[in-house]
């Protein structure tokens, strides 16, 4: 087809098309350019440098936000995931008293203002300790273990929904097909149901992971003195005063999670095709 | 030797819903046996009963001679082919075909050997490292049934296998389903609703309609002598002439019809007098002549032919006996391809008749 050229309706659309894109990423370009200007308030291209990123690497502070909240989301996730995971059949395969009301409950994380879940949860910790100090005569403290926790709590309800997709197309006679051929529920777990929904739990899996990387207002009300995570260290950074070595992490991990989206799509793509 | 499959008063219910009544079956070693019958009429919860996919809530199922009936579908030496093949697609072909051997912990270089022969079977040799979605209805077919096959089941089920291929394919596959059969001489349970299905593959066939089974027997028998009227009429074509007995002897009955047809037909059950009745008359067992015809026959009847279709090898026509009755009758063309004015033309009169033991009376 021959290329008209655009009228007056059409250019507009482009024009709309390209604001609506500088709009979106220029912010993140802008972002990453200066992660390498030798401009020490990071708002004016002086020239390139890689000296933020050298800083970066030397700063204890940041580096061990950083291996807190990668273990922090690890754990989470594999827990959010396990529990996740068996909730999306529990609720996908049976039917049970108040499986209306428990579906109801699981969107509930999703849906309510992040803030509020985090005082729930701040709220819920204080009279947990209260309770386990007046039986065991010992106080625990908020720290990694706590915002563990705190992560698993909201970011189950994003496993059980991606699960629950993939075990709704599942065909529930390959199941049939695999215990007709001897195979006992255990091993048509592993070999048959597992395997097919796997993408599924992947994909809710690295939800979780990145929402547990990024989450600050849940992190910052349950964390506790001594414990620094990511976000909230970047925001006390940030404060103080904005250098160019918060440009750099910021590329880092721009870099780290496009690359975990385009490995979660290959997986869910061989998942497919295999 | 024990009956391969033995069902004992099975019975099966859905909530309010009796999906099996007291189902009694016994199915011999070999058999290739088919359960046939409407949609909703059971005969998939049968055979998924016999399969282990539901337990009955009363009776009992033998597998040769041992009570299954509560037995997980993992422990039954018998396997299935689904209606839609249900091939695991992350699986390769291969991988499908030596799935049940995997499960038994057969040893690999065995297995090899087994899915090799299986594919040799199946006449799939060059398709092992295929996977399924690669493959043709028919070609997905063969998988399921060499995947079913190479377990050596004591008992095959097939659940609609066909169903999904197109005329041709299904008729080839019938032929194979049936020599492939022979050829292993495992039991063979077919359920299908297919009644031409049915009556060209099986050994014996049990009529199902609403969880009761009504008959069971050779194809012969079904066709030839229905046990009722459902019967009757689901397998093959037939008129039902309903009146009431006047009389009734030695394998025969006669029945006057409301309009005051008096047919004579074949019996061998003795009726009573007044009870109401029906002839089944299957269309092809009915003549129509122009002149009447010679010697003493049991039922003849001046007619017009109302309809004439032509279909190839037959020529169906509806011809009226009186003003409100209407009988289907077949001939076949088996006359000379030039003679043309062989053929029964709308309008034209004659005599429909037939010997009694051509109809059969059924009580109602």
């Amino acid at each position: 087809m021959a290329r008209q050229a655009p009228d007056a309706g059409g250019l507009l659309l482009r024009l709309h098309t390209g604001a609506t894109l500088v709009f979106l990423y220029a912010p993140i370009v802008v972002l990453v350019v200066f992660s390498f200007t030798s401009d020490s308030f990071g708002v004016r291209w002086t020239g390139f440098t890689l000296q933020w990123y050298e800083r970066l690497f030397r700063d204890e502070r940041l580096i061990g936000a950083t291996l807190n909240t990668l273990l922090v989301a690890t754990i989470s996730t594999v827990i959010a995931t396990v529990i996740g995971t068996m909730l999306a059949f529990a609720m996908e395969r049976y039917r049970f008293r108040g499986r209306t009301g428990l579906e109801a409950l699981l969107y509930v994380p999703i849906v309510i203002p992040e803030i509020v879940m985090a005082l729930a949860l701040l709220g819920f910790f204080a009279l947990a300790f209260g309770l386990i100090d007046a039986w065991f005569g010992v106080r625990p403290v908020m720290g990694l273990a706590t915002v563990i926790i705190a992560h698993v709590a909201f970011t189950i309800s994003f496993v059980v929904v991606v699960v629950r997709t993939s075990l709704k197309s599942f065909d529930l006679r390959l199941e049939e097909a695999a215990a007709d051929l001897g195979a006992d529920p255990w091993q048509t777990f592993r070999h048959i149901t597992l395997p097919l929904i796997l993408p599924g739990i992947i994909g809710g899996a690295l939800l979780g992971f990145t929402l547990s990387l990024d989450d600050f207002i849940i992190t910052f009300f349950t964390t506790g003195p001594g414990t620094s995570l990511l976000p909230v260290e970047v925001y006390g950074q940030v404060k103080r005063a904005i250098t160019p070595k918060i440009n750099a992490l910021s590329t880092l991990m721009l870099v780290a999670s496009i690359t975990l989206v385009f490995l979660s799509q290959f997986v869910q793509r061989r998942g497919r095709t295999a | 030797m024990k009956p391969a499959i033995e069902l004992r008063s099975a019975v099966k219910r859905f909530g309010g819903v009796t999906a099996v009544d007291n189902v009694s079956l016994t199915i011999g070693d070999g058999e290739f046996f088919s359960l046939l019958g409407p949609s909703g009429c059971g005969k998939t919860t049968t055979l998924r009963m016999i399969a282990g996919f539901e337990f009955p809530d009363a009776g009992d199922i033998l597998l040769h001679g041992t009570s299954i009936g509560t037995t997980p579908p993992h422990q039954r030496r018998v396997n299935t082919v689904f209606q839609s093949y249900a091939l695991f697609p992350h699986m390769t072909v291969a991988g499908n075909i030596g799935f049940g051997l995997e499960m038994q912990r057969i040893a690999p270089t065995e297995r090899e050997r087994r899915v090799r022969e299986a594919l040799e079977l199946v006449r799939l040799a060059d398709y092992g490292e295929r996977w399924p979605r690669q493959l043709s209805g028919g070609q997905q077919q063969r998988v399921a049934l060499a995947r079913a096959l190479i377990n050596r089941p004591e008992v095959l089920l097939l659940d609609e296998p066909l169903g999904a291929l197109d005329q041709k394919l299904r008729k080839e596959m019938q032929l194979e389903l049936k020599r492939m059969q022979e050829r292993v001489g495992i039991t063979f349970i077919f359920v299908t609703h297919d009644q031409e299905e049915a009556l060209s593959m099986s050994d014996r066939i049990a009529v199902m309609h609403h969880g009761r089974v009504l008959q069971i027997g050779t194809p012969t028998a079904i066709y030839e002598r229905p046990n009722c009227r459902f019967v009757a009429d689901f397998i093959g074509d037939t008129n039902f002439l309903d009146g009431r007995i006047t009389a009734s002897h030695a394998g025969h009955a006669v029945i006057t019809t409301d309009d005051g047809l008096v047919i004579t037909g074949a019996s061998d059950r003795s009726l009573t007098i007044g009870s109401t009745a029906t002839v089944s008359l299957r269309p092809e067992k009915a003549r129509l002549t122009i002149d009447v015809p010679p010697g003493d026959i049991a039922n003849c009847f001046a007619t017009t032919v109302d309809r004439v279709d032509y279909i190839g090898s037959d020529t169906r026509m509806l011809v009226r006996i009186g003003s409100e009755r209407t009988v289907s009758v077949w001939e076949q063309n088996n006359r000379s391809t030039l003679d043309r004015d062989a053929y029964w033309q709308p309008g034209e009169a004659g005599y429909l008749w037939w010997p009694a033991e051509n109809g059969l009376v059924l009580a109602e």
